[in-house]
């Protein structure tokens, strides 16, 4: 069953904890909005659209056939990169080997060698995404200057397929946060207005792809990291079932609950790094030996689209996401995509999980009783930040006090809490009875319209939840909406003018 | 055990127990040819002096009225080739830092995958031990702080363990008293072992060494079954037994592969609860075991004489080899509190049944299955346990008698000479160059006259150096004991033509000069002359009327 939900983020602001910090800039979801005229989303249109093609297919046309070389490539992404960095900091590294790698791949052109499917695709990688060659911070100052000694497999996957990584992104430390303000170097911001923020906590890897500064980018969604920054930055986020990518290289933050997902700027490009990254990993004992099917097999071209492609499909609205608190124009983009999704031939219903309100607060429970646990290792003994101290009590002391944020040591200390004798059961136990399964699931962010954000529009996103390891019907169902909805270019003005797609 | 380390049969010379219970006594055993029996009688002969102890006179004074009660957890390092959850191999003495990696560094992103080894083992075990297995168990994380634990939790199991309810059978050394011992197992679980810190010279400051970290344990904790320091040093005796038969872990004390804390507490007879418990550490061989908890027995029950009870408290104390006594290394404030949850990155462990009935039908035969076994052939229990005690032993002694040599000639020959050759060569069973073949064939060629035993004894030493057969030898060096009447009358004859002044002497009545006859003739025969023949004739022809 499909469901279209309000990000599950979106609740944040209703279940924040009393001591948190207030968020400076205001959150797209909660300003004034220009509803889209839905009717022209909703029509079947054989006009031409402005659908987002897949960038990677693109790139590896133009290559083959020579039209253009990976270094042009590169120094065009390259010279947005550097042109818009300094409004919107998405990165805390950027590689210095780009050119030299897409210097190879060319080589590799020219002597007529094999291309890996991903040859001469940038990727911007999260921050808490393990790289060999290059720092890997998670966000946090505590891993200042770290550099880690291996490859997460999602990253050695992308390099084998040929993809350049281009740099690491901003995050909230850890993965900690819904803004990316919460990271311990620089605020990233939002590239359709940037007084706002990219949301969070991959926050950099959805700015990075929206500002085109990147092809796609890999993030980390624990409790909706991907899902809710690509809604807030106009791009499509994926968050695939829990097992299906290795958490290998992955900075731990509530290690049953993180995924490593996928950002693109469209659905077929999102497909095919997933379809890159995913499948058993023998460093990963979580992660799943299921087949992994060809995620864009089933995605058809618009042309050759019936009228009712969807017939059939049946979809549930989960009505908790569409309650109180929710910008009404945000409201009503959603419906208009339920609507959109009804004209595609889905049966659209509307379905209540009771349950809903207690997803948050066991989430919390359990992910910050996890991080006190994946924490524990920033002791400043092995790697990182060390404060030098006469005796181990003090090193360790200092080393954490000065090393992690606010929001960090909040939630050690709400986790430690939670996890203490005479509160385990009160808490972690009966966290873990909610019906937290929507956490497993795989869920699809795709932009769905704009609404008015004072002098600019900004894109609203909504999501789709599927059933476990049916990431090919969720992709199917999220391209077919991609290309049938009408008027829509999520490329922000920032970019729009040097970026044609 | 306490067998064993006299007599030094141990499967590795390093693991004979230096500071053993008495290692003043050793040296007597080995310098003689003397039968099993002899030796018996030499153990229950300095068995009074062994109990001499101003320790152990003291407990057999209070002992009247107080009972000691004492539970044992023993870690016990799996001698898998690679760690528990990461591919490095562990070997004991590599220099720091070798054998580490992302994994077992705890490094950010690094993941744990379990070896399915480790699991084996700890089913292994637990179906040894008499345990109830369970299906479904799972790891959790056990979280403190300490610069040897890289992730700032150890992976352990908490509430299911693998294995639990058992119990371990074992026979206490006849020196000892004797006697049977079943002691019940709480639970047997799996876990990780920690790194090391390595302190420096002027103290003030610690490295850490890693290699051991990430290594396999397992985790056998008993019921307070046990009542003496020897009952708790024979407990630990025989788990390093069962793991070694079992081929789990070298069961090597020294190294650290099998590591007991000992709790401990008395109360006075008759009294149902516990007294406070202590737990003492730092007890690296099985006499430390014995010896602290004596120790710590008579320092208990002499607070409790004194009235001062109320001065024994729940701590931990390290037991100082050098002044024997414990001292107290930390007092318990409240109990500590490890935050244990079950562990996201592992599955959990599920067991089929198949796989369990697998295991079963291809575990050794065990310690206590082959005490009876040589109990039911006849052997006095000072051979039984001496022969079960180390499986390679065990196993030379019952690959001879598969080869049909006597039971007990080939129980003496394996405790007597064979023994003390290995002993004084510093050698194992596995590296002596006698096989369980030869042996057979050696007893065989005594008791069928071939050659004679003290001829045996010397091939012995051939065979057990260099190798070959005993009937190669024999060839060889024409060994064939001579048992032809009228070749022995002959040399008999020989000597006592030669010597006629001796003759003399005899017939006036020494008669002691028999003996110098004998040896004459044996002599002659080169050793090979029959000896009861060689007397029988001897003796008529001294004492004929000429
Ligand atoms: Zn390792």
């Amino acid at each position: 069953m499909f469901s279209s939900v309000h990000n599950p983020r979106f609740l944040l602001l209703h279940y924040r904890w009393p001591n948190l910090h207030c968020p400076p800039k205001p959150h797209l979801q909660t300003t004034a909005v220009k509803a889209l005229h839905i009717s022209q989303t909703l029509t079947l249109s054989s006009t031409p659209t402005s659908s987002p093609p897949s960038q990677i297919l693109t790139i590896r046309e133009s290559l083959l056939s020579r039209r253009t070389t990976a270094v042009e490539l590169a120094a065009d992404y390259l010279n947005r990169l550097r042109r818009t960095e300094p409004h919107l900091k998405s990165f805390l590294h950027v590689s210095d080997t780009v050119l030299k790698e897409a210097e190879e791949i060319d080589q590799r052109i020219q002597r007529n060698e094999e291309l890996g499917p991903l040859a001469g695709v940038l990727v911007a990688v999260k921050d808490n995404i393990c790289t060999a060659d290059m720092p890997s911070t998670a966000g946090s100052r505590i891993l200042e200057g770290y550099r880690p000694p291996f490859d997460a497999t999602a990253v050695r996957k992308l390099k084998e397929s040929g993809a350049i990584v281009v740099g690491k992104t901003n995050l909230d430390e850890f993965g900690m946060g819904s803004t990316t303000e919460g990271s311990a170097y620089q605020v990233t911001a939002n590239p359709w207005d940037l007084s706002r923020v990219p949301g969070g906590s991959s926050g950099g890897s959805a700015a990075a792809v929206s500002a085109r500064q990147c092809v796609v980018s890999l993030g980390s969604d624990t409790g909706g990291s991907v899902r809710q920054p690509a809604s807030f930055c106009g791009v499509v986020g994926l968050k695939p079932t829990y097992g299906r990518v290795s958490r290998y290289g992955l900075v731990a933050y509530a290690s049953s609950l993180d995924v490593i997902g996928c950002v693109g700027s469209s659905v077929a490009d999102t497909g095919i790094i997933l379809h890159t990254i995913s499948g058993h990993d023998r460093f990963d004992a979580t992660s799943s030996k299921l087949h992994v099917p060809d995620f864009t097999s089933q995605f058809i071209s618009k042309d050759l689209l019936e009228s009712k492609p969807l017939k059939g499909l049946r979809v549930g609205v989960i009505r908790e996401t569409l309650d109180d608190g929710v910008d009404p124009e945000v409201i009503s983009l959603v419906r208009g995509a339920a609507s959109h999704l009804e004209e595609l031939g889905c049966i659209v219903t509307e379905v209540s999980l009771p349950s809903f309100s207690l997803g948050l607060p066991a989430y919390y429970i359990l992910a910050s009783s996890e991080s006190s646990s994946n924490l524990s290792r920033y002791d400043g003994v092995r790697y990182g930040n060390q404060v030098v101290a006469d005796e181990i009590n003090s090193l360790y002391g200092d080393s954490r006090a000065k090393g992690f944020g606010s929001e960090v040591k909040m939630r050690i200390l709400m986790g430690t809490y939670a996890l203490s004798a005479g509160y385990y059961d009160a808490y972690y136990k009966r966290a873990q009875q909610v019906n937290v399964n929507l956490a497993g699931l795989p869920a699809l962010v795709l932009p769905c319209g704009f609404v008015e954000g004072g002098s600019t529009c900004l894109p609203v996103g909504f999501q789709m939840i599927g059933a476990a390891f049916d990431e090919e019907k969720l992709l199917k169902v999220g391209h077919i909406f991609e290309q049938t909805l009408q008027g829509c270019s999520f490329v922000p003005p920032l970019v729009a003018d040097d970026f044609t797609c | 055990m306490a067998l064993s380390f006299f007599r030094g049969i141990q499967s590795r010379p390093f693991l004979l127990y230096p500071s053993g219970f008495f290692p003043r006594k050793h040296a007597l055993f080995y310098c003689t040819m003397k039968s099993t029996q002899t030796q018996i009688a030499t153990h229950e002969k300095q068995e009074p002096q062994l109990k001499v102890s101003t320790q152990s006179k003291r407990l057999d004074k209070i002992s009247k009225d107080f009972e000691a009660v004492i539970g044992i957890e023993t870690h016990v390092q799996l001698s898998t080739i690679t760690k528990a959850f990461c591919s490095c191999a562990y070997n004991y003495g590599s220099q720091p830092n070798t054998t580490v990696c992302p994994i077992c560094m705890g490094l950010p992103g690094a993941l744990p995958v379990l070896n399915s080894k480790v699991i084996k083992f700890a089913v292994k075990l637990g179906l040894a031990l008499n345990c109830k297995l369970s299906l479904n168990s799972k790891f959790d994380r056990k979280q403190y702080f300490y610069p040897d634990l890289p992730k700032g939790y150890q992976i352990s199991q908490f509430d299911v363990p693998i294995a639990t309810g058992g119990f371990i059978d074992l026979d206490l050394p006849v020196e000892y008293g004797g006697g049977h011992r079943r002691f019940g197992i709480t639970r047997v679980h799996m876990e990780e072992d920690a790194g090391k810190l390595l302190h420096t010279g002027n103290g003030s400051y610690s490295e850490v060494d890693l290699n051991r970290a990430g290594v396999p344990l397992l985790e056998i904790v008993s019921e307070p079954d046990m009542r003496t320091g020897i009952e708790a040093a024979e407990y630990a005796a025989e788990l390093q037994r069962l793991v070694r038969f079992l081929g789990v872990s070298n069961g090597n004390m020294q190294e650290g592969s099998l590591r007991c804390d000992v709790n401990v507490s008395v109360r006075p007879i008759g009294q149902l609860e516990f007294g406070t418990k202590v737990e003492v550490k730092n007890l690296n061989s099985f006499s430390a075991i014995s010896r602290a908890i004596d120790f710590e027995i008579s320092r208990q029950v002499l607070l409790h004489n004194e009235g001062e009870s109320n001065q024994i408290v729940q701590e931990t104390r390290l037991w100082d080899e050098g002044a024997q006594k414990t001292v107290t290394m930390r007092k318990k404030e409240g109990l500590a509190d490890y935050r244990y949850f079950p562990e996201p990155d592992l599955p959990e462990v599920i067991l089929g049944n198949e796989y369990i009935d697998g295991i079963r039908d291809s575990l050794p035969e065990l310690p206590e299955m082959k005490r009876r076994r040589y109990e039911q052939m006849g052997l006095s229990m000072q051979d039984v346990i001496f022969l079960a005690n180390d499986i390679n032993v065990a196993d030379f002694f019952d690959a001879t008698i598969a080869k049909g040599a006597d039971v007990k000639l080939a129980a003496n020959w394996i405790m007597g000479d064979i023994a003390a050759y290995m002993k004084n060569e510093k050698l194992s069973v596995n590296e002596i160059k006698l096989t369980p073949q030869e042996l057979a064939e050696l007893i065989a060629s005594i008791k069928g006259g071939t050659i004679s035993g003290k001829i045996g004894k010397e091939i012995l030493f051939e065979l057990m150096a260099k190798g070959g057969t005993v009937k190669g030898l024999i060839t060889e060096k024409d060994l064939v004991q001579i048992v032809d009447p009228v070749e022995i009358q002959k040399m008999v004859d020989k000597v006592i033509a030669e010597n006629p002044k001796q003759l003399e002497q005899y017939r006036g009545g020494k008669t002691k000069l028999q003996g110098y006859f004998a040896g004459q003739v044996m002599k002659l025969s080169k050793g090979k002359a029959n000896p009861g023949l060689l007397n029988k004739i001897l003796l008529e022809k001294l004492n004929a009327k000429s």
